[in-house]
């Protein structure tokens, strides 16, 4: 598919339809490939499409749409939420933006390959259902399916929310068996509150508010966070206290519920491999227990249920209600 | 618990800051005042030298360097010439005589008032509050007349009312024998009989000769024309002095802000000659 | 050198901790950070690469330095009291080692910041060898051996055992602590051990960079290199590099209100993040590009300027595995000429 994807960019530079490409350079190390923008045809001898091209690229699609001509995207089917949801918030734009939906068949994470004991990775490769690993320290093998992000062993479905072509994904198209994605969020709502708080007193105790999950979040699109400014005890980089990390975290949650597609970022780059996504897909849960079954990203123009006010709303006194269950 | 070999040999980190009393405020212009301040026995903080900063805090609110504008020649106390521009800076400015503040410093070199600058003819140039810094150079120099040849200032402002230390300026400076004062503002103005135009308009006016160290500091827009009007002159980099400023927290060459290039401003600054600033990247 | 069964290794690690703190290696979640040693704690000995470096023993991501009440109008200012009792990190590796001296060229010149100094002079390190080395490494670059790090205390995990050697005056007075659950021994497996190191090291894909290019001299034409423009498009200006290097030592100082008055804080900072430089009047760097070409510079060219060469990255290869946008030094060496030939 890497081949159709850059052949494609090629004709689409050529005859002027974009004047840049945005997606994903070849690393050095079989798995960290980086975001990148290709200008030239020749630049795109770099561009990689394989499991470790995770990052999700709507993101610096706010910032390309303020340079000079059209940008093309390759967007896998999660990515597209976010792009919707931005252009439901204003912040990309769709005119400038040439968008090819890429098949995904799952995106992978080195943490897990190397939290399975495989170190000295040289190189990985694909085969069949297998992973097999070239390393210092021998040839090691591990299932596709176990080296998956968390994400994708929950995926959204294969479809492309929005593009202008798809390369290597049909529509409609579904995805595989997946799990249940409330599944961790249902075993904390079942502990009590005691336990529940150590939960995350230990998770978020790691952080380090390096602000990665906040700046890789398409969601956070705010042009002055309120944790960068000075006037606020809680600014972005220490913690006077314990309290305040849990702070950061809350707080962004907050601001990002309704609006949050669960593309997973924030747990993907989280250095200390924090669970932030619990956060956000508790708030999902239960916008969908209250306002009927709600996708953040699947259109452009529905009102969302947290800024939209009808009748049949539910009363403030369910919180109450669940507080006493 | 194993016992401690280092016998609690540590002094106070440098970190620490001192207890400042306000004693005098000045209000220079519509947005500087001028706080003299000494420590809590009435004496002055410490010593320092002409081009010094320090840090002054108020706990709470903030910590920022400024320069020292008074001199070292003087005793008693130490002054700060603040324009209103920032959170600290504003509530400076709300404060009276008697509160507290605290200082840490001296940082930073100085001007080589004792060395490259003895026995010199000196050109002061400043713009606005850029005199701040070199206040305390004009007033050692003039406090120690006989070490150094004439004396040029050229000070511009806005306006008239943006003047700064206007009365010290007209009632010492512009009265000592063997100095010679220049003012102008940028625009005309009622009541204002001096020159009016921009300082490096001013500078080329005014053909200075060459046998001068010249001292600038100012906005960096006007340093860049003053030093641009300088060249045009005759004179060298090697002849210009200039203080800079940028971000500190520490003051001491170590968290890593105020770096031009290999350089820290609070450490190996703020005082420059122009062509050591030619050799470093242009990020400041 | 002395050997302990590493069965018995938690009889050592209390032994350390019944007379000083101590700080090991410890999972929790999926990562592996230091944390002080209690009798619960299971230590991590096994992870090369805890998400943190031990710099955070001695240089802690926020730390208070006085508190400043009023009383009656006139301020009042307690200084934080400085570490005044001694302590141990067990399981640094020789990358954070060194990483350490990249620290002390900062905070022990004059004038010396107290704060720093005392955790060091009250800090005894038993460093651990790499028994097997990642592809992120690139400790060899900088002249760093992942087999002999030079700490305190120097230790291999060899089979079933824990190598030990005593290297400094402190060092000695650590193993004098524990002395009897050690046993003498030679060198013999150890020897083995560093050689297999060895082996591996050469092979690692970043283990030959060239970073002859990095000198001062060359600090213009580094600086104005057009290529920076292309590599920092994919940074996010978060700080994970900052907080996860060794050598990073840049602060801040904040204000903390308590309700009772301020705390005066510093806390790590980092150059990636737009406010580094912000000031009442402006901002010297106000594109990522130019944060992102000052951390660079700043490891390969600045620091080295101001330190007889000495480069302010040790290869641990921690931001290579953490970046979220996988950017990091080695890419920025390879760009600017650092590929090995």
């Amino acid at each position: 598919m890497q081949e159709r994807l850059v052949e494609r960019a090629k004709e689409l530079l050529a005859d002027g339809t974009v004047v840049r490409v945005l997606g994903w350079k070849q690393g050095d190390l079989g798995y960290n490939p980086e975001p990148a923008y290709f200008n030239s045809p020749e630049e795109l001898k770099d561009f990689v499409y394989d499991g470790f091209c995770g990052a999700n690229l709507s993101k610096y699609l706010i910032q390309a749409g303020k340079l000079e001509g059209n940008t093309l995207v390759f967007l896998k089917p999660c990515d597209t939420y976010s792009f919707h949801q931005l252009i439901k918030e204003h912040r990309v734009k769709r005119e400038k933006t040439y968008i090819i939906g890429v098949g995904c068949k799952g995106t992978l994470d080195v943490e897990k390959i190397k939290s399975a004991g495989i170190k000295g990775i040289e190189k990985i490769s694909q085969e069949g259902e297998t992973l097999k690993m070239e390393t210092l320290y021998g040839e090691k093998e591990l299932p596709f399916a176990e080296a998956l992000l968390e994400r994708c062993t929950v995926c959204k479905g294969k479809t492309h929310q929005v593009y202008d072509e798809l390369i290597g994904a049909q529509e409609g198209e579904e995805a595989g068996p997946v799990g249940n994605r409330f599944e961790m969020v249902e075993k904390l709502e079942a502990m009590s509150p005691k336990e529940r708080f150590a939960f995350w007193q230990e998770e978020l105790s790691r952080c380090i508010r390096c602000n990665a999950c906040r700046n890789v979040c398409p969601a956070c699109s705010c042009l002055k966070c309120v944790f960068d400014g000075n006037q606020f005890d809680s600014a972005q980089k220490a913690n006077a206290d314990t309290f305040e990390e849990q702070m950061f975290h809350i707080i962004r949650a907050f601001h990002v519920a309704g609006r949050c597609t669960d593309c997973g970022e924030c747990s993907r780059v989280c250095p200390q491999g924090i669970p932030l996504h619990l956060l956000n897909r508790k708030f999902i849960k239960d916008i969908n227990t209250f306002y009927g079954d709600y996708q953040a990203g699947e259109d452009t123009d529905s009102r969302a249920p947290l800024t939209n006010f009808t009748f049949e709303d539910v009363e403030p006194s369910v919180v109450g209600e669940r507080g006493q269950s | 618990m194993s016992e401690c070999t280092c016998g609690g040999n540590h002094g106070l980190d440098l970190l620490i800051p001192l207890i400042g009393v306000i004693t005098d405020i000045r209000t220079e212009t519509p947005d500087v005042k001028t706080f003299r301040v000494v420590g809590r026995d009435g004496k002055k903080l410490f010593e320092h030298m002409p081009g010094q900063c320090a840090m002054v805090s108020v706990p709470g609110v903030g910590e920022a360097m400024f320069s020292i504008t008074s001199s070292p020649t003087n005793k008693e106390f130490q002054e700060f010439s603040i324009k209103r521009c920032g959170s600290l800076t504003d509530y400076l400015h709300g404060m009276s005589v008697g509160e507290e503040i605290t200082v840490r410093g001296p940082y930073g070199n100085a001007f080589p008032v004792e060395t490259a600058l003895k026995g010199q003819n000196l050109l002061f140039i400043a713009g606005g509050i850029g005199l701040a810094p070199l206040r305390s150079v004009i007033n050692y120099v003039l406090d120690n007349r006989e070490n150094y040849g004439t004396v040029e200032i050229l000070y511009g402002s806005r306006s008239a009312d943006d003047l700064v230390q206007l009365e010290e300026i007209q009632q010492v400076w512009c009265k000592t024998e063997g100095v010679d004062v220049y003012l102008t503002i940028d625009r005309e103005q009622e009541g204002w009989d001096g020159h009016v135009g921009f300082v490096p308009s001013y500078l080329k006016e005014l053909e200075f000769s060459t046998d001068k160290t010249v001292l600038v500091c100012g906005p960096p827009i006007m340093i860049k024309f003053v030093l641009a009007a300088l060249m045009e002159m005759g004179f060298q980099k090697t002849q210009v002095y200039t203080t800079l400023e940028l971000r500190m927290k520490c003051g001491i060459g170590k968290c890593g802000r105020c770096n031009i290039g290999s350089k820290y401003v609070c450490k190996d600054g703020p005082v420059f000659r122009c062509d050591e600033i030619d050799e470093l990247p242009p990020e400041y | 050198m002395y050997k302990i069964e590493k069965s018995h290794l938690s009889e050592l690690l209390a032994a350390i901790a019944a007379k000083e703190d101590l700080f090991v290696p410890q999972k929790t979640g999926s990562q592996t950070n230091y944390g002080l040693w209690t009798q619960e704690t299971q230590a991590d000995l096994s992870t090369l690469k805890t998400v943190k470096s031990g710099k955070d023993c001695f240089f802690p991501q926020s730390e208070v330095l006085y508190r400043c009440r009023k009383e009656e109008g006139k301020l009042v200012i307690d200084p934080e009291e400085l570490k005044n009792q001694p302590f141990v990190v067990f399981g640094m590796r020789a990358c954070d080692v060194q990483g350490l001296k990249v620290l002390d060229n900062v905070f022990l010149k004059d004038p010396v910041d107290s704060f720093y100094a005392a955790r060091r002079e009250h800090g005894t390190v038993v460093a651990l060898a790499c028994h097997q080395p990642e592809e992120t490494c690139f400790c060899k670059v900088f002249g760093i051996d992942a087999a002999n790090p030079a700490a305190d205390v120097a230790a291999w995990i060899v089979g079933e055992e824990l190598y030990w050697k005593p290297l400094t005056q402190k060092g000695e007075n650590l193993t004098e602590l524990v002395r009897e659950l050690l046993v003498e021994t030679e060198e013999e497996a150890v020897e083995k051990e560093k050689q297999e190191i060895h082996a591996v090291i050469e092979r690692l894909p970043y283990s030959h960079l060239d970073l002859s290019r990095f000198t001062p001299e060359r600090t213009m034409e580094l600086f104005d290199s057009p290529l920076w423009e292309e590599m920092y498009q994919p940074c996010l200006a978060c700080g994970t590099c900052t907080f996860v290097c060794p050598t990073c030592q840049c602060y801040d100082i904040k204000d903390f209100h308590t309700g009772e008055g301020v705390e005066r804080y510093r806390c790590w900072d980092s150059c990636m993040y737009s406010d580094f430089t912000m000031m009442a009047h402006g901002n010297m760097r106000t594109s990522q590009m130019q944060r992102f070409r000052q951390r660079f510079m700043h490891k390969l060219v600045y620091y080295p300027a101001n330190n007889e060469g000495m480069f302010s990255c040790v290869g641990c290869g921690r931001c290579v595995s953490k970046c979220p946008a996988s950017l990091n030094i080695v890419k920025v060496i390879k760009k600017l000429g650092g590929e090995a030939q």
